[in-house]
């Protein structure tokens, strides 16, 4: 697992190209090089050969046959690079420092290279030689050769080595590539996790600085920054949400114990009386909106994440049905609780059973005589769910983003009481829970499903 | 009774005081925090009305040292703040019952009654008895004139909070909160339908109700009207 995301990350990434356009362009280079001073070497060779051809074919013609084979005798008694081999007509060797012609030396006087025995040091050696053979008039055949035994090695060096050298390039690149992107993963890990506690609510979260002064040092310190901004900001939200809670609610209090006490001195049958308990329901709805409207605001602050538990969904749904099932009874619909396992969450009980209580409210409210509403939890791959799902008119597919909105009431329930809140609040609480609020269509009817995030194992 | 009203806001305490004046209660008022805490030390208080946010020392703060002097009172904190948790903290510093402001008068009174109640040591009572409705506590068993009633545990627990405070206004919010532990306002009122029902297995086929409807408050069940 942990290997497999260093594999996948950018730097390692970037490494392994890197390292791997440095090898091939490290051997292109050097395949160049040899074959060039290959090149060079033989061409050099090859003038060796023709200048004592030249000069051997000089004396051939000068001294005859016997001052050649002198001179060849000579010069193979020097013991230095150059070989040579004077064959007469029936291929006899008549001089030279070489036991016999090559298998594969041409008559066409081009260079070849051959192998050929000498003895080194008393050791018999079989070295690797570059010769020509050299036609003389009257039947003989001169072979001059020289030996490169050297570049050979070389050679062969390149050949085999090169693959060898090649290839450890690589693998130091790659490991260190791996160390690297493993490093990089580390910081990057430490800044996800932070940005991930921070959208979890806990915005006193600051990402680590080192002491390495490097970009990602800098990438902390702006995130920091910029989330100091962002506390003070939400924090400067919060402390205006709270005094207007406060600025708002005390003249509504006072409002409503105004009515409250003058409908206490008033007789019961006086008409007045009538008139102020319905100022009373209306003060009392204008504090249920503004209430439902804080409530709207905390939960996307995230303030209330300090009361965040492990409940378990299944006693809540239970409980709530249960509370609202004489209520359904009476509206003529059927109110079911399907049984299901434990669906462990975590979360704020008051807050989904709100939340929980709106979507059954509705589903009441909604469901026509004779219909069915169920209530239950399931547990899927991809989290726990709670779902609502009634077999009411439903909401058209193109109105359901519309119905999460603050106040929005579909055209069709605008007589029915209640605030236009009752599925933001749903919203809200769904949000803060890091969950989403889905509305699906029933068939009919609306399936109103909270689907939670998996609860996070605890440390 | 003597009732101990701590409120800075001087109008919501002249509401405060009046309407408790006017139900026969002997009201005593502070307008910050450490008159209060002062007055509940100084003297005996069936119950404290305590603002959560008050100058000089905060409602929390004034609860939480009346119960280090060991002071018992019972004490109703109100506050304007609507935060889940807040009701939580309340509590745990020694607050008795909580309501979140505005509230209605009938509300406070009812919950004040209640608190007052509390206090009395009748509480562990095993039978609760209101005319010929009976209420076995241990065995779990109702009966009405020496018949049975079947009852659901959640009818159970209906009843036997409504027996409890005999006599007394209880109010649907009580209600919720105190035999569903929900603290929050439903829109619709569904503690109507299960009063309902409840009033049907012990009340039908009686010629004197017991379970009675208190226009815009509440309920109350008590032997004679």
């Amino acid at each position: 697992m942990r290997t497999l995301s260093v594999l996948r990350t950018q730097a390692f990434r970037i490494v392994f190209v890197y390292v791997a356009v440095f090898a091939v362009s490290v051997s292109a280079l050097l395949a160049f090089v040899y074959w060039n001073t290959e090149r060079a070497l033989d061409a050099q060779t090859d003038q060796i050969i023709g200048a004592e051809i030249a000069g051997l074919s000089e004396q051939y013609q000068r001294l005859g046959l016997r001052g050649l084979a002198d001179v060849v005798m000579s010069r193979s008694a020097r013991g230095g690079p150059g070989l040579y081999l004077l064959l007469d007509r029936a291929r006899q060797p008549i001089a030279g420092n070489l036991d016999g012609m090559p298998q594969n030396v041409s008559r066409q006087g081009v260079e070849v290279e051959f192998d050929y025995e000498r003895r080194v040091e008393g050791n018999l050696q079989r070295r690797r030689a570059r010769g020509r053979m050299f036609q003389l008039m009257g039947g003989f055949e001169l072979l001059v050769a020289q030996d490169v035994h050297e570049r050979y090695l070389t050679e062969k060096l390149f050949s085999t080595d090169l693959p060898w050298t090649v290839g450890l390039m690589l693998l130091l690149g790659l490991v260190g590539g791996g160390l690297m992107s493993r490093n990089m993963l580390r910081r990057l890990d430490q800044i996800n996790r932070t940005a991930g506690e921070i959208v979890a609510g806990d915005l006193s979260r600051r990402v680590p600085v080192t002491r390495a002064h490097d970009e990602f040092d800098t990438l902390a310190e702006n995130l920091n920054r910029m989330l100091d901004r962002i506390e003070r900001l939400m924090s400067g939200v919060r402390e205006v949400t709270d005094s207007v809670a406060h600025d708002l609610r005390t003249p509504l209090t006072r409002l409503r114990n105004r009515l409250d006490e003058t409908l206490r001195h008033l007789d019961s049958n006086d008409d007045r009386a009538h008139e102020i308990e319905a100022a009373m329901r209306e003060t009392d709805q204008i504090i249920a909106t503004f209430n439902a409207l804080l409530l709207i605001a905390e939960a996307d602050a995230g303030v209330m994440r300090g009361a965040m538990d492990r409940i378990d969904l299944v006693p809540i749904a239970d409980d709530m049905a249960e509370l609202y099932a004489p209520l359904a009874e009476e509206n003529g619909v059927t109110l079911e609780i399907k049984p299901a396992g434990s669906t462990v969450i975590e979360g704020n009980r008051s807050l989904i059973s709100q939340a929980l209580a709106n979507l059954i409210d509705n589903a009441i409210k909604y469901t026509p005589q004779g219909g069915h509403i169920s209530v239950y939890t399931t547990m899927t791959p991809r989290g726990p769910e709670l779902t609502v799902a009634d077999t009411g008119p439903g909401i058209p597919p193109e109105q359901r983003a519309h119905v999460l909105e603050r106040f929005v009431r579909l055209e069709t329930s605008r007589n029915s009481p209640g605030t236009g809140l009752g599925l933001s609040l749903v919203a809200a609480v769904a949000r803060l829970h890091g969950a989403t609020l889905q509305l699906i269509d029933n068939y009919p009817g609306l399936r109103a499903t909270i689907c939670f995030p998996r609860p996070a194992l605890r440390r | 009774m003597r009732i101990l009203v701590v409120e800075d806001d001087l109008e919501a305490q002249r509401y405060l005081v009046n309407g408790l004046k006017e139900a026969g209660h002997v009201v005593d008022d502070a307008a910050d925090g450490e008159t209060g805490l002062t007055l509940a030390l100084s003297r005996p208080y069936d119950v404290a009305i305590v603002d959560r946010m008050l100058p000089k020392m905060d409602g929390l703060d004034v609860v939480a040292e009346m119960r280090e002097h060991s002071n018992v009172t019972p004490v109703l904190f109100l506050s304007a703040l609507t935060e889940v948790d807040d009701r939580v903290k309340g509590l745990k510093a020694g607050g008795d019952d909580y309501l979140t402001k505005p509230y209605a008068f009938v509300e406070l009174l009812a919950r004040i009654d209640a608190l007052m109640r509390r206090r009395s040591p009748s509480s562990v009572k095993t039978r609760l008895q209101v005319g010929d409705l009976e209420l076995d506590l241990l065995t779990r068993a109702a009966k009405r004139n020496g018949t049975g009633i079947d009852l659901q545990p959640r009818e159970f627990r209906l009843l036997e909070y409504l027996m409890r405070h005999a006599g007394q206004v209880v109010t649907r919010t009580m209600l919720l909160e105190s035999v569903w532990e929900y603290h929050f306002d439903p829109q619709t009122n569904v503690i109507d339908v299960h009063i309902s029902r409840l009033r049907a297995k012990i009340d039908k086929g009686f010629e004197q109700p017991l379970l009675h409807t208190v226009r815009g408050a509440g309920y109350m069940i008590r032997a004679h009207a």
